[in-house]
Parts: C-alpha cells; sequence; structure tokens
C-alpha cells in the first residue's frame, strides 16, 4: 500500500481511541488533510535533494503506540536509560512514541517543572496548549510535520512557572523498537520556558536491533520567554534499522537564549530539521552538530535561523566525520529580515571524509534584508590535513594513533560545548572508543 | 651517526637537493647557513620524513640503519627531532596530553615502560624550567595561539623531554628575543653531551655565540659548497653571500 494510503486509513481509528479534546482533533483534521495534499519529499524537491526517502516511505508500517507499556518485558530497555552516569535527574522514557510510566521518573519539585505526557496535558494545560501546541512548527509546507501533527499524543508537555531554574535536567529517551513489524510513530514534544527561567532537555534516539524498520517522525516545538534561557540536546544513538525525521522548531523571544547541540552517531537515515526564530531583541542562540558515522548512514541537517528582530545574534558550526560508504548533508539558512539591524549571524561547516567512499555535500544559504549586520559563513570539506599528522608523527606518535587524536579533537571541538557533563561523557567515549583510544 | 650521501630530493617537477654530502658524528654541533629558498627546510623535513618530497638518489644513513626506509615515528624513536622552523597549530589536542603520547611513543619504540603520571609530570617539571616555559602553554592547545616565540621554545622544550640523539633546529632562534635566545641556548647547550648531536639551521652568528659550533656548512642551490669552522659564520655575517653565489655561478 502506498505510504500516504496507509497512513490515512490509521487515522480514524486512531482518533477514536485517543479521544482527544474537540480543539486538538480540528487541529488534527486539519493536518491530516494538508499531509492528505502534500506529496511526500522525494530528491526533486529543493530541500531534499541528497535526501531520498524512497527506501522508506515504500513499507507498510504499523502505527507505533501499541500498548507497550503494559507488557512485562520493558526491562530491555533499561540498557539505553542507563547509559549515562547521573542518576539524579528527570527521565521520561517513550517506545514507539508511547510514554512508558514505569520507566520513568521525575525528581524535580513540581512548582519548578510541571511535566507530563503530552496526551495528559491536553486535558490538564489546556490553556497553555491552546496558546502554543502547533503555534510554532507550522505544517502547510511539511508533509511531515503534518504527519506528526495529524497524530501527535504522546511525547513531552513541559512547563517551567516565570523566575524558576530547573536545576536538574529532563532527559527524554526514545527508543524504537520493532519486534514484529515495521513501525512508524510520532513523537511530539511542546516545551515551555517561562521568563527569566532555565532548563536543560536532552533527547536521546536508540533503537534495538530487529529485521524490521523504525521510521521516527518527531516534532519538539520549544517556546523560550523572554530572558530564558534553553539548553537542548539532540543524541542520535539509532540502530541501521532505525530512520528518522525530526524537527526541531524554537521561539526566542526578547533576551532569550536557546543553545542546541545535536549529535547523530549512527542509524540509518537521519533528517534533522533545526528551525529557529528570534522572535526579540538581544536574543543568544547556538547551533552545534556533530555527525560521526560510518557504514552506509546518511545524516542530512537543515537549519534554519530567522532574524526577525534587531541586535541579536547567532552562532552555528556543524563538524562531520564521515567513514566508510556514510554521507553528510548540511544546509544552513540564514535570514536576517529588514527590521533585523544589528544582527551577528555566524556559521560554519567542515567535513572530513575517512574514506574514498564517504560524501558530503554543503549549503550555505543566506538571506539578508538588513543593511547593518554582520555574517559570515564558510565550509570545507577534505581529507584529515597532512601537516599536523606530521608533526605528530615527527615526535614519535604512530600514524593510527596520530589520527585518533586529530579525528577526537574536531569531534571534541563540538561536544566541549555540551555543557551537561554526564552527556558530554558519553558522547566523547563512544567517540574514544571507535577511535581505538585507551582514555 | 648520521651520514647523508649524494642526497638528491624534488618536490613534483622541481629539484631541490642537488647531492648533499654531510658527516654528523656523536658531540658534534653543525650549523647549516645558506640564503633563502637554498634547501635548508627541505633537508631538514626529508630527514624528518616529511611524505611530500620525492628521494631522487642518495643515501641516509642514521646509527647503521636506512633512514629513509623508515616512518617518521620509527625515526623519532630511532631518537631524530626536528624542531620546526613554522610549528604547526593543533587545536584541541592539548600540549600535555601530546607529550605524554610522544614521551611513551617513544618508550615504547625502545622498548621502555610507559611513564606513570606522577613519574611524566615530575620530568615534565624539571624540563620546564630548563627552558622557562609557563605552565599556562602546556594545559593550552598544541601551538593553537601561540606568538612565535612562544612556538620556538615549545620546541625546544619538546626536544628537552623527548632527548634525541641528532636534534635538528631549523631556524629555531628566529623570532626569539634576546633573552630567550639566552634561555633556548642555554637549554640546548645543558642537553648536549658526548653522546648526541645537533644541527642548527640558522641565519645569524649571533645564535652561534651561544650554541658554538664545530662545523660551519654553506648550502647553496640544495648543495653545500662551503665548510668550515666557526669562523666561516663570521665571515658570512660580514660579507654576505655574494662571493658564495659569485663562486658557484656555474650551478643551475
Ligand atoms: N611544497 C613545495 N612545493 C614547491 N616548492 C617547494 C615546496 N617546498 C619548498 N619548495 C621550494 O624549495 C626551495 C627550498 O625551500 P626550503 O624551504 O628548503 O628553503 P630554505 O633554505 O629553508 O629557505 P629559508 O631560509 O627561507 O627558510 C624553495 O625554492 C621553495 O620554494
Ligand atoms: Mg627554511
Amino acid at each position: 500500500m502506498d505510504f500516504k494510503e496507509n497512513i490515512i486509513t490509521h487515522f480514524e481509528t486512531f482518533k477514536k481511541e485517543v479521544n482527544s479534546p474537540a480543539h486538538i482533533d480540528e487541529i488534527r483534521e486539519s493536518a491530516l488533510n494538508k499531509f492528505s495534499k502534500l506529496d511526500v519529499p522525494t530528491p526533486k524537491h529543493e530541500e531534499w535533494k541528497y535526501t531520498n526517502l524512497k527506501n522508506l516511505v515504500n513499507k507498510t508500517y504499523q502505527l507505533g503506540n501499541k500498548n507497550i507499556a503494559t507488557s512485562s518485558y520493558t526491562h530491555k530497555y533499561t540498557q539505553f536509560i542507563n547509559q549515562y552516569d547521573e542518576k539524579d535527574v528527570n527521565i521520561l522514557v517513550f517506545v514507539n512514541g508511547e510514554y512508558i510510566s514505569a520507566l520513568s521518573h521525575i525528581v524535580s519539585p513540581s512548582n519548578e517543572l510541571i511535566i507530563s505526557n503530552l496526551s495528559q496535558a491536553y486535558r490538564e494545560h489546556s490553556e497553555l496548549i491552546e496558546q502554543h501546541f502547533s503555534k510554532y512548527a507550522t505544517y502547510e509546507k511539511e508533509a511531515f510535520v503534518a504527519l506528526n501533527t495529524a497524530f501527535a499524543q504522546e511525547g513531552v508537555f513541559i512547563h517551567v512557572p516565570n523566575k524558576t531554574e530547573v536545576k536538574l535536567p529532563v532527559i527524554l529517551h526514545f527508543i524504537a523498537d520493532a519486534s514484529a513489524t515495521d513501525v512508524i510513530c510520532h513523537p511530539r514534544n511542546l516545551i515551555i520556558v517561562g521568563k527569566n527561567s532555565s532548563l536543560t532537555v536532552i533527547e536521546h534516539f536508540n533503537s534495538t536491533n530487529t529485521p524490521f524498520s523504525t521510521l521516527t517522525n518527531t516534532v519538539t516545538e520549544v517556546y523560550v520567554a523572554e530572558n530564558a534561557y534553553c539548553e537542548h540536546y539532540k543524541i542520535q544513538t539509532e540502530e541501521s534499522n532505525a530512520s528518522q525525521i525530526s524537527t526541531i522548531q524554537a521561539v526566542v523571544q526578547r533576551d532569550g537564549r536557546f543553545n542546541n547541540t545535536t549529535v547523530s552517531l549512527s542509524g540509518k537515515l537521519i533528517r534533522n530539521n533545526l528551525n529557529i526564530k528570534l522572535n526579540g531583541e538581544n536574543c543568544d542562540v547556538y547551533m552545534n552538530g556533530l555527525c560521526a558515522i560510518t557504514g552506509s548512514t546518511h545524516v542530512d541537517n537543515h537549519t534554519a535561523v530567522d532574524h526577525a528582530m534587531p541586535n541579536s545574534q547567532s552562532n552555528e558550526l556543524y563538524k562531520s566525520l564521515l567513514d566508510e560508504k556514510s554521507s553528510g548533508i548540511f544546509n544552513g539558512k540564514i535570514f536576517v529580515r529588514q527590521d533585523a539591524q544589528k544582527t551577528n549571524a555566524y556559521q560554519s561547516n567542515r567535513n572530513i571524509l575517512l574514506s574514498p567512499t564517504a560524501k558530503a555535500n554543503t549549503k550555505p544559504q543566506l538571506e539578508i534584508w538588513a543593511d547593518d549586520v554582520k555574517c559570515s559563513h564558510g565550509c570545507t570539506i577534505g581529507a584529515l590535513d597532512e601537516e599536523p599528522l606530521f608533526y605528530l608523527r615527527s615526535r614519535g606518535i604512530s600514524e593510527g594513533e596520530a589520527r585518533a587524536m586529530l579525528v577526537f579533537a574536531f569531534a571534541d571541538d563540538i561536544l566541549e560545548r555540551i555543557k551537561y557533563e554526564p552527556v558530554r561523557l558519553y558522547a566523547e567515549k563512544i567517540i574514544a572508543q571507535r577511535l581505538g583510544m585507551e582514555e | 651517526m648520521l651520514s647523508i650521501r649524494n642526497l638528491e630530493v624534488a618536490i613534483g617537477d622541481k629539484k631541490i637537493l642537488n647531492g648533499i654530502n654531510l658527516e654528523v658524528k656523536a658531540g658534534e654541533v653543525h650549523a647549516i647557513m645558506g640564503p633563502n629558498g637554498s634547501g635548508k627546510s627541505t633537508l631538514a623535513s626529508v630527514l624528518a620524513g616529511r611524505e611530500d618530497y620525492e628521494v631522487l638518489g642518495g643515501e641516509v644513513e642514521f646509527f647503521g640503519k636506512d633512514l629513509l626506509e623508515l616512518a617518521p615515528e620509527e625515526r623519532a624513536g630511532e631518537g631524530l627531532f626536528l624542531a620546526f622552523q613554522y610549528p604547526v597549530e593543533i587545536p584541541g589536542v592539548s600540549n600535555t596530553n601530546f607529550l605524554k603520547a610522544a614521551v611513551n611513543s617513544i618508550r615504547k619504540y625502545r622498548g621502555l615502560n610507559p611513564l606513570d603520571a606522577v613519574n611524566f609530570l615530575k620530568q615534565m617539571k624539571e624540563k620546564m624550567k630548563l627552558v622557562s616555559i609557563d605552565q599556562s602553554l602546556l594545559s593550552r592547545s598544541l601551538n593553537e595561539g601561540f606568538s612565535g616565540g612562544e612556538k620556538k621554545r615549545n620546541e625546544i622544550f619538546q626536544m628537552a623531554m623527548l632527548e634525541p640523539k641528532l636534534a635538528i633546529l631549523d631556524e629555531t632562534d628566529s623570532g626569539l628575543d634576546i633573552d630567550a635566545l639566552r634561555i633556548v641556548s642555554h637549554g640546548v647547550n645543558t642537553l648536549k653531551n658526548k653522546d648526541n648531536a645537533v644541527i642548527l639551521v640558522t641565519h645569524y652568528q649571533r645564535l652561534l655565540d651561544y650554541i658554538v659550533p664545530d662545523y660551519v656548512h654553506v648550502l647553496y642551490k640544495g648543495r653545500i659548497v662551503k665548510s668550515g669552522t666557526k669562523e666561516l659564520a663570521l665571515e658570512l655575517e660580514e660579507k654576505g653571500y655574494d662571493w658564495i653565489k659569485e663562486e658557484n655561478s656555474v650551478l643551475a
């Protein structure tokens, strides 16, 4: 069955089953309607030129949420959950998009952090939902955002009240587990950080290694209020049966800060969309990305930063280490609108090809309508530099070890920017292990 | 210890070394001088094992081994050290971790156990004092953002840590202020003994006031066209290279 038809046939049953409030149903209907009219992207679409979904959309997927929570084998997911060397942390676990309360725990006090499954928030926080939900991630032109919105039911809802520092981070584990059929799921997150507040959130994606395919189509909306600060990490360590299309849509208000670091280490096909709107003056945004992949993994990072107001700055550094037959795509858009005078926007993308069969594509796109701005961008694709390699070897360090040191340094330039240490150490350890380094 | 016979080297189509002959024995200090572009750094790099060069002919023996057969890291293991004219900056590799890797790689090559953290630190402290290098430089990334003089000093510090049998210092004096020159020279002289040797590549006589050479060679158009004692350096300082160039005007 055709991908779209298959999905659409699931919709009515799904809608009845979840029984959402009326205004959510309205959004669902409208999103499904859009989805049915939009084409599933192919490389003919400019934004999908290098990412071909044909081997993902030729499958007949089962919808993810099929009562895993009630089954007794949830322990098989604990390996994914205990990866960080940190116990004092808020954890929410989603398997195939379904919230698993038995594996989740919240330690932050409820006056500091309001957090629940999204479906629960539909009822308990209807005002905030009406105000924010589906207001930032627009689905008019995006088939996969439309699809996610039609099926948006589970995922995290976070509300940090004004003037509140959430001291312990929130780790969201998304585990794709296709044990009997190919599975598609649509985690949907809404994160609202109130005025003068701060929050650290980690989205970590894993999958179980099975003969079946998974497609995780996720959307995260982040609202960073005036003078608020959100530190956000996305860690992707899925198996080679797992693909994802993953959109983050952040809106940052005056004096707000939003930092995202996206680390893609494995999986089959990953498409990340990171869209940030700087909606006030004096915002500060960092977009950091590390893509370190091998095999035939394909990672496509599309980022767009929209400077709508004056005196804000965005800083972007994306790096790729591409080995074997992997491919890495970077497309970085910077919009500076006419009003956004005194904008500072920096973008850099650096790719190292570690094998002759690896591929990289990079495309900066700057659209600048204001005249008093500082913007710069640069990109490189190449092999590891010979000069530093020779220098290290001339000091007695073997070629293999010298390469490992340089590759690690290249990657760590991004990982160092991860302020929450357990996540940084976790990612560094994976890279070091791959490079055969001792520590 | 080092014996270079008829070494001819090219980069691409361009021949740079046209038959170099040089003997260096343990305990000796050799200075190599010569006009810009004459091939001094090329010679140093070929000895250290840089791969961009094509050796067209000749041979190099280092303690009886065919040096040109060895990988750069093996040459270091055998006791060769090159202080680079332009040390490369390596962001993200900490100076200290790099040194530890280097010291222990060379120890491993020589069949020694790696130094533990305590002994490594002890050795580092000692050698830091010798070349008066600041602790803060060592916790930074290798050469990243170092001033010209700091880079040179770091090269000598590495030399002190690795204790090579043959050190080739390629214009280590260039870019050093007068105090630094004195300190670096003091370091080299302290490390100097009857079992090791130094090749100084330099443009300036003033270095040779501090580190007194046994031999001075003039490299011109890829050949050693004149060799002498330290007086030759004084003569060059006074007269420049014109007379050398004239004497060798037949060279292509
Ligand atoms: N990678 C290269 N490609 C082409 N030519 C090169 C390359 N490296 C060196 N050369 C040339 O070889 C010649 C010798 O260079 P080398 O650096 O050895 O000179 P040098 O004697 O060290 O000069 P200086 O005193 O300026 O340091 C020069 O003409 C230089 O341009
Ligand atoms: Mg030179």
